[in-house]
């Protein structure tokens, strides 16, 4: 039998960035017995990352914007594919999540009335996004911190999930690990709420860390929920392509929203060339219009660098592609420039972008304030996800929620810049009262021994498989990593066809395989081999279930690129969500469901707004 | 590919020593990308905290030649390759294995102060109006990426180990931060003197030094939190005054 501790709460919170922190202060608002975990320190989570800043319809700089406007950009950035409902949550409640931040110590930079200020970004028709510089995610992680630690939340740090408990029809809790001594630990919990970010290790050029590997996703499936819209992975624009060390390393959208331009090797700022139909009328159709827009004129309208990201994402691949790329294969991303335009520019971009001109300098020897920085594609955040109902975040297994990046609808085919700050803030919080309301309404389910039992058996066999294979291949866990994300990266991504995708579900079964035999060197103290061969298991569920997805929409749209289909909808088809669950027989099925139409009052708000 | 030697302390609190491994170098590559490579290629098992490789987390912390920094910002272009890199974890805090040192104790002093209090808000759609100006230095202080570099090379915790008895530069920024808030309204200035020890910094600046987040620890947290101090406790005037006061 297992040997292992065990922990019992109200409610289990796994992950501790934005949505985590956010879903556990207020799970323990009430008495209720609230226990976090995450995989790494606290406060180091992906949301620390998070640079441009944080979406809400304030109108602390612009009257004109409101939670409709914020409403209607989220849904046309979304392609109309985002479930309305949680769109709407999340334009009327991201207001007052940022205001209540405030009252928890952050710190948001501010205007000349000293309110909180809010900045241009691609998709948004007003400066919608409070933010502090360019460290926006720091502020907000530490004021979650900082306030959630005195909430009496029991925080279970450098602890990963393997797998959630079920008994019956409902969770029961959740088995891991500590990574310190490598022993198990189990929580028992009457509801739990899974906030556990992106899949981005899924690929090769990603701007996520190791955590990124789609535990959430993985764990919500295996247990019974569906995942939604999973082929829409959002390629950002802009990550770092040289040195080869820091490729993929994020260049924030703020840069272009500070009047940053897009150039071709030939000097042609390119995304003049090609705007899309649903934003003609929003876009400038020259430089001097779109340099006014980003110093707040409001009769000018958006230059193209600030349209959605998967456009940019697109044009800069044509450009490369076509040959007019830069010297290491991405496109120029000039700031330096606006000293033709206003006086101590340096001094500006140096307070605007502090973050981005220590990056550029320490790690790539350009000084940003005056040279043009080289950037290209890199995987970045998913918007599909955890099936969630828009309003509780719970999923389709009683008592399991899910919210942040790993739950999905809000962001439809293309998630806008800023609107992940404030899903986490707003969902998390919705999460966290309702997996409260759950664990009110119901009673503790025991949990069943034998199938602890059988996880950790499992969980423990990369110690005893051999380290090659019969064929003499290394059976490491990095070596089977990184065959997977060459895959990915070359055959679901930016451009994908119906071969590609073949190819890659057949990839991926044959790495699913080798997965099983992964070997770990060593004992179970602080094993980082160990822990790459668990989360292997991750991985590869979220690699088929994007590839899946992909190879089910036959259209382009949004993030998701079908070069043999590039008309935005199949004829007939109408607007629908791909959904993806484990058939009894364990495999992994997908079908098409189709999106109801809007409420009224919000189809009002689109076709006033548009 | 150029080859370097990279000279990394392995093992646990029980036993430990540094091992030599020998991998390819290449043109940009920062120090945790060496030891990403040898853990991939040569060392699997081998225990290293990381996250955002971009400065932005303060997760890989360590000593490399000796000298307390984020492994991901340090190039090894500007480290000598032709003898071995020696690379440990913090010294100031007790070793849990290879690279990774227990950092617990930095979160436990955190919850034991403290917190923000707000007043009252200014407005009635419950926010406060605050002056750019008058946020400027508490926001250098909310840089801070916890990476506990300065805790790491404090005399007071690193070769006094007066864990028990001073919080280290990291909290007092962290106390500066909330006692220059433009709308905390609580006064810590007690236990600043007191349980979190501010009289044993000497201002040797090493804190200042190492942070690689540029936080003028010292001059503009430290130093000002002491003269706080000063003032309240030592000033003549207000002793006499508390003296006829009571």
């Amino acid at each position: 039998m297992a040997s292992y501790e065990t922990h019992e709460y109200d409610v289990l919170i796994i992950g501790a960035g934005g949505a985590g922190l956010r879903a556990a202060i207020e799970a323990a608002v009430g008495d209720l017995k609230v226990g976090l975990v995450c995989k790494s320190l606290l406060g180091k989570a992906h949301t620390v990352m998070a640079e441009g800043g944080v979406a809400a319809a304030l109108a602390n700089v612009d009257e004109r914007d409101s939670w409709r406007v914020h409403f209607a950009d989220t849904m046309r950035g979304g392609q109309y594919l985002s479930n309305a409902r949680m769109a709407e949550l999340h334009a009327q409640e991201s207001p007052d999540r940022v205001r209540e931040l405030e009252a928890w110590g952050a710190l948001f930079d501010r205007t000349q009335e000293g309110g909180i200020l809010q900045r241009n970004f691609g998709g948004h028709q007003y400066p919608r996004l409070a933010h502090v510089g360019d460290r926006t995610g720091l502020e907000m992680i530490r004021a979650l911190q900082d306030h959630g630690i005195h909430q009496g939340i029991e925080v279970h740090m450098e602890n990963t999930v393997i797998s959630l408990l079920k008994t019956g029809d409902r969770v029961s809790g959740a088995f891991g690990y500590e990574r310190e001594k490598g022993r198990f630990k189990v929580f028992a919990a009457k509801a739990v709420v899974l906030a556990t970010g992106g899949v981005g290790k899924a690929y090769k050029v990603t701007s996520n860390s190791w955590e990124y590997t789609g535990d959430g996703h993985s764990l919500a499936y295996h247990a019974g929920a569906e995942l939604i819209d999973m082929e829409f992975v959002q390629f950002h624009p802009t990550g770092m392509v040289w040195p080869p060390s820091v490729r993929g390393i994020l260049v924030t959208e703020g840069v272009r929203g500070e009047g940053g331009i897009l150039t071709n090797s030939e000097g042609t700022r390119f995304m003049f060339d090609d705007i899309p139909e649903l934003y003609v009328n929003q876009t400038a159709d020259n430089p001097e219009e779109g340099w006014q827009y980003t110093q707040g004129d409001r009769e000018a309208r958006r230059p193209p660098e600030l349209l959605t990201r998967d456009h940019v994402a697109r044009c800069i691949v044509r450009e490369v592609q076509e040959g007019r790329g830069s010297p290491h294969g991405g496109v120029f991303l000039d700031i330096a420039w606006i000293k033709e335009k206003i006086p101590n520019a340096a001094d500006y971009i140096r307070r605007k972008l502090p973050s981005m001109y220590h990056q550029f300098k320490q790690l790539a020897n350009i000084d940003i304030t005056q040279e043009p920085m080289e950037v290209g594609p890199t995987t970045h955040y998913i918007m599909g996800g955890i099936r969630v109902d828009a309003d509780s975040q719970m999923t389709a297994v009683p008592g399991l929620f899910a919210a942040g990046e790993c739950a999905a609808g809000l962001h439809g085919a293309n998630r806008l810049g800023g609107n992940s700050l404030s899903d986490l803030l707003v969902f998390g919080k919705r999460a966290g009262e309702y997996a409260a309301q759950f664990a009110m309404e119901n009673q503790a389910v025991p949990i069943d021994e034998a199938e602890i039992d059988t996880i950790a058996a499992h969980t423990l066999k990369p110690f005893e498989n051999p380290p090659t294979d019969g064929n003499g291949n290394n059976m490491g866990p990095y070596d089977i990593q990184a065959q997977l994300q060459e895959k990915m990266e070359n055959l679901v991504g930016i451009a994908r066809t119906q071969e590609s995708l073949t190819q890659a579900l057949d990839e991926i079964q044959n790495l699913r395989e080798k997965a099983e035999n992964v070997h770990a060197i060593g004992n179970r103290e602080y094993n980082a081999g160990w822990h790459t061969a668990l989360d292997l298991d991750c991985l590869i569920t979220v690699s088929e279930a994007i590839a899946l997805a992909a190879l089910e929409r036959r259209a382009s749209i949004g993030a998701h690129s079908r070069d043999d289909y590039p008309e935005k909808e199949e004829p007939g088809a109408g607007k629908y969500n791909t959904i993806i669950n484990k058939s009894d027989d364990g495999a992994m099925t997908v079908r098409r469901e189709s999106i109801d139409e809007l409420r009224a009052n919000l189809q009002e708000i689109i076709d006033e707004i548009g | 590919m150029a080859k370097a030697t990279f000279r990394i302390w392995r093992g646990n609190a029980d036993n430990a020593q540094f091992v030599d491994y020998e991998t390819e170098v290449s043109e940009g590559m920062v120090v945790l990308d060496a030891v990403h490579r040898i853990q991939a290629e040569q060392a699997n098992d081998m225990a290293v905290r990381w996250n955002c490789k971009a400065g932005k987390c303060g997760s890989c912390s360590a000593e490399i030649n000796g000298q307390p920094k984020l492994m991901c910002m340090t190039r090894l272009d500007t480290v000598p390759l032709d003898e071995p890199v020696t690379i440990e974890p913090m010294r100031a805090f007790p070793l849990i294995k290879d690279l990774v040192a227990d950092v617990s104790w930095n979160f436990k002093v955190k919850e034991q102060m403290r917190p923000f209090a707000p007043r009252p808000p200014d407005a009635e759609d419950g926010t406060w109006r605050m002056e750019q100006e008058d946020i400027d230095h508490v926001q250098e202080f909310r840089k801070c990426i916890e990476c506990f570099l300065c805790q790491d090379v404090c005399h007071v915790l690193r070769d006094h180990s007066l864990h028990d008895e001073f919080i280290g530069p990291r909290y007092l920024v962290y106390a500066a931060s909330l006692e220059m808030h433009p709308i905390d309204t609580e006064n810590r200035l007690e236990e600043l003197k007191n349980s979190d020890g501010i009289g044993y910094c000497n201002i040797t600046k090493c804190c200042t030094k190492v942070c690689p987040e540029h936080i003028t620890i010292t001059d503009n947290a430290i130093i000002p939190l002491k003269e706080r101090v000063v003032d309240e406790f030592y000033d003549p005037i207000k002793k006499l005054f508390r003296v006829f006061s009571r």
